[in-house]
């Protein structure tokens, strides 16, 4: 199985989405889940290969509607047991 | 914590709104030179364009822009309000917490934001955060709070 791709986005790239990618590191790592995880903003999102696209409810829609790639939408960024939950739930191990 | 002083936070810190309180949090980067008044403006030109993102957890916001020639050194501030305020969040709403930041390139800001998460994980010492009565207390618990001890 080639290495999972995950974009965390934000507004631009640089704040909110790498506090997301620390935490969804965090996480999978506790999952056992070995996966590449970047950051980038909403108009990168659109544009670049991934698995999943992990972002918050606010940017979600603007995204869904211009890509194929799973948008798990998270609420809160800092909660390690919801990322969990929904990486969980999302990300299907092949 | 790295480019976080103590003169970059305040408490007590009144607003009307979220705009104030981006207001509020961004003065406190501009007052120390490490950003011009353009760039507090474009953080909330940014929550006009993008929606509330920036609201990151429950009462919990990081406002920011983009690098640009506004930005002089990379730095956090964090206003604590005394009375939280709507953002339009439909999930993390009210927010009590504004943080801001500052980036001048790419990659120099990650380590301030990796410390700022580590933080923000925690929720017995954010929790504390939301009880301080002055930017001293508030420093301590954050600057003790972004060291890895898990």
């Amino acid at each position: 199985m080639s290495k999972l791709k995950i974009m965390t986005v934000c507004g631009f790239g640089l704040g909110s989405s790498m506090v997301l990618k620390m935490n969804l590191d965090a996480v999978l790592k506790d999952l056992g889940i070995e996966a590449d995880v970047f950051t980038g903003d909403v108009s990168s999102a659109t544009g670049t290969s991934c698995d999943y696209i992990f972002t918050s409810n606010e940017l979600a829609g603007n995204i869904k509607s211009a890509t194929s790639t799973p948008v798990v939408v998270i609420n809160s960024f800092v909660d390690k047991a919801e990322i969990k939950e929904k990486a969980q739930a999302e990300i299907k191990s092949e | 914590m790295k480019d976080l002083e103590k003169d970059h936070i305040a408490v007590q810190v009144e607003a009307d709104d979220w705009k104030e309180a981006i207001q509020a949090s961004g003065q406190l980067l501009a007052r120390s030179g490490a950003v011009s008044e353009d760039y507090v403006n474009s953080m909330i030109q940014s929550v006009e364009k993008n929606g509330p993102y920036i609201v990151i957890a429950p009462g919990i916001a990081i406002a920011h822009a983009r690098p640009s020639a506004s930005v002089f050194e990379n730095a956090l501030a964090l206003a604590i309000l005394k009375e939280p305020v709507a953002f339009h969040s439909k999930e993390n709403d009210p927010v009590d917490l504004v943080f801001s930041f500052s980036a001048k390139g790419d990659e120099s800001h990650l380590k301030m934001i990796e410390q700022l998460s580590i933080f923000l994980m925690k929720e017995e010492a954010v929790k504390r955060l939301r009880e301080v009565n002055s930017a001293e207390e508030a420093y301590q618990i954050i600057t003790e709070g972004s060291v890895t001890n898990e």
